[in-house]
């Protein structure tokens, strides 16, 4: 027995002559929130799709807490609660009568029922459109429904597609830590292209393009391992003229060197190089060489999102 | 056996009252009862004909059918593909069989409602003369069949679709040919060219016909064969198509 709520290997899904999802590992335990990154288009919501059993994959295996999702979907889909993309309502439904709906349909019992659905009005915050239509609802409203019916059952499994989208910054703020609140013993997988939120719930990152994964980090690990690669800012103040600027470049043995005017007495020489990590110290001893006024010097670290654009535009012009 | 049941009732159970949820049923059993009296009436001549029998009634209920059956039935697939709320119901653990029985039971159970409300003019025929009740009453179970045949024809088709109206027109145009199959203009053009079982096939195929038959009172289990297996194949290929079209 695994303890993997989520194992899907090898998975491939094409529409036609478009491959949507080309050889996707993905494997979740419980307690981890992954967030599935990628631009538009990229096979996220594909492979969720897969992920609950909503389309069958044209090659690969999915398994569900230990229950192959192919062979046994409906024990399998028992694990699982879904927020589709958009989050799909009966809008003609009011909430009650649609989050029972679902739990019945997810096998609740009366009196489990009752109690869930208690449990979803304060938890969710829907007491107060309880007994409204849904097609009346706000759209921050219909997306906590989403997120209520995913949760009615209470799931070992949670897989919600952009469940922030269309919300306003205060409900993105509660929903990052409902997710939170949740994730303790749950295995939850969301897809997002808002890098600041894989930054606040996510214990794993995923990051895939065209149908590939590109990166499978913690958000910490992607940071370090990009940022490490990136430039060396130097700060300093003297003026560097076109002579200046020719000998510290052909001194300085990396790449990449560029001199930047701030302002009328102040100079930036950034140091970078495709092929090897520039060394601060190495390149300190150069610049201390021309006995320049050193007024700061660091990696320009690079958040998640120049180290998504980075990774996702250099896949896609390879 | 329990549980399957128990699931395709919940799905049964939503969809039907999804039906009085929005002003579709009032209109759609108002709608009914108004063309149903007035063909009687009207087209039928009931009172001219001087005969207790609902022979006027019934005589109109494939034709109205052709165009009532798409209205109540476009919804079925088409609006859970349209609103995306597909992906929820195939993602619980149902199946799509279950889904698509649950689903066909509560248009097949609202149409009943709609024959049963026609109820007062069996009332006025029996209050206006002696009237062969077991006649009518085959005549309403047969109607009530060849409905099901109808919808189920519809909910295949708008498994098709996202759009509510296009499963309306294909469904109607499908309808019309099943009752015009039994017509000779039919039979004739397709006779010309082809084995002789073959227009034998067809013309079996007619509502019309079978359901003709019912109306004389003669039940018999090649009609109730027809329509019920009409039926079953209508479901079967819907769960077909909802499998290939799902993602579409």
């Amino acid at each position: 027995m695994s303890s993997k709520l989520i194992d899907a290997k090898n998975l491939k899904k094409s529409f036609g002559e478009f491959i949507a999802v080309d050889d996707i590992d993905l494997s979740v335990l419980r307690g981890e929130v992954v967030g599935f990154l990628g631009p538009n288009g990229a096979g996220k919501s594909t492979t969720m799709k897969m992920l609950t059993g909503f389309l069958e994959p044209d090659s690969g295996d999915i398994m569900i807490n230990n229950v192959d999702l192919k062979s046994n979907p409906l024990q399998a889909k028992e694990f699982i609660g879904y927020l589709p993309e958009g989050a799909p309502s009966y809008s003609d439904m009011n909430v009650l009568e649609f989050l029972s709906f679902v739990g019945k349909m997810r096998g609740l019992n009366k009196k489990i029922l009752t109690t869930r659905l208690d449990e979803m009005a304060i938890q969710i915050s829907l007491k107060e459109v309880w007994n409204k239509p849904i097609e009346t609802l706000s759209k921050g409203f219909k997306r906590r429904v989403g997120i209520a019916q995913a949760l009615i059952h209470d799931p070992d499994i949670l897989i919600l597609d952009e469940p922030t989208d269309g919300l306003d910054p205060n409900q993105k703020h509660e929903m990052r830590n409902l997710i939170k609140t949740i994730s303790k013993n749950k295995a939850i997988v969301i897809s997002t292209h808002i890098l600041e939120e894989v930054e606040a719930v996510c214990s794993r990152a995923m990051i895939i393009a065209d149908g590939k994964l590109l990166a499978n980090e913690t958000p910490a690990n992607l940071e370090k391992q990009f940022a490490n690669k990136d430039i060396i800012s130097i700060k300093v103040f003297n003026k560097i003229n076109a002579v200046l600027a020719k000998n510290l470049k052909s001194s300085i043995h990396y790449g990449d060197v560029k001199i930047e005017k701030l302002d009328k007495d102040t100079n930036r020489i950034l140091v970078s190089d495709d092929k090897r990590t520039p060394e601060l110290n190495a390149v300190l001893k150069q610049v201390n060489k021309f006995k320049l006024n050193i007024i700061e010097a660091s990696f320009v670290k690079s958040n998640l999102e120049e180290i998504f654009r980075k990774i996702t535009t250099t896949n896609a012009s390879s | 056996m329990k549980i399957y049941l128990e699931k395709t009732y919940i799905i049964f159970d939503r969809e039907l009252k999804g039906y009085f949820r929005t002003p579709l049923a009032s209109i759609f059993l108002l709608v009914f009862l108004a063309l149903s009296s007035g063909m009687t009436f009207f087209l039928g001549r009931f009172f001219d004909r001087d005969q207790a029998d609902l022979t006027a009634f019934f005589a109109w209920h494939p034709w109205l059918f052709l165009i009532l059956m798409p209205a109540i039935g476009m919804r079925l697939w088409a609006e859970e593909r349209r609103s995306g709320t597909i992906e929820l119901l195939i993602t619980l653990p149902v199946t799509n069989m279950q889904l698509v029985i649950g689903k066909f039971l509560a248009s097949w159970i609202f149409t009943l409602i709609a024959l049963i409300l026609t109820m007062p003019i069996w009332v006025t025929v029996n209050y206006l003369g002696d009237p062969d009740n077991n006649v009518i009453l085959i005549s309403y179970i047969g109607s009530w069949l060849m409905a099901g045949a109808f919808l189920a024809l519809t909910s295949c088709l708008s498994a098709l679709t996202k759009n509510q109206v296009i499963a309306f027109i294909i469904s109607s145009i499908s309808g019309f040919v099943l009752i015009m199959a039994g017509f000779n203009l039919v039979l004739s053009s397709v006779r010309s060219w082809t084995p002789t079982w073959v227009t034998e096939t067809v013309g079996s195929m007619s509502f019309l016909s079978h359901f003709s038959r019912i109306q004389m009172g003669v039940f018999d289990l090649r009609t109730l064969i027809f329509f019920i297996s009409m039926i079953i194949l209508c479901i079967w290929i819907n769960v077909q198509l909802v499998q290939i079209k799902k993602a579409d």
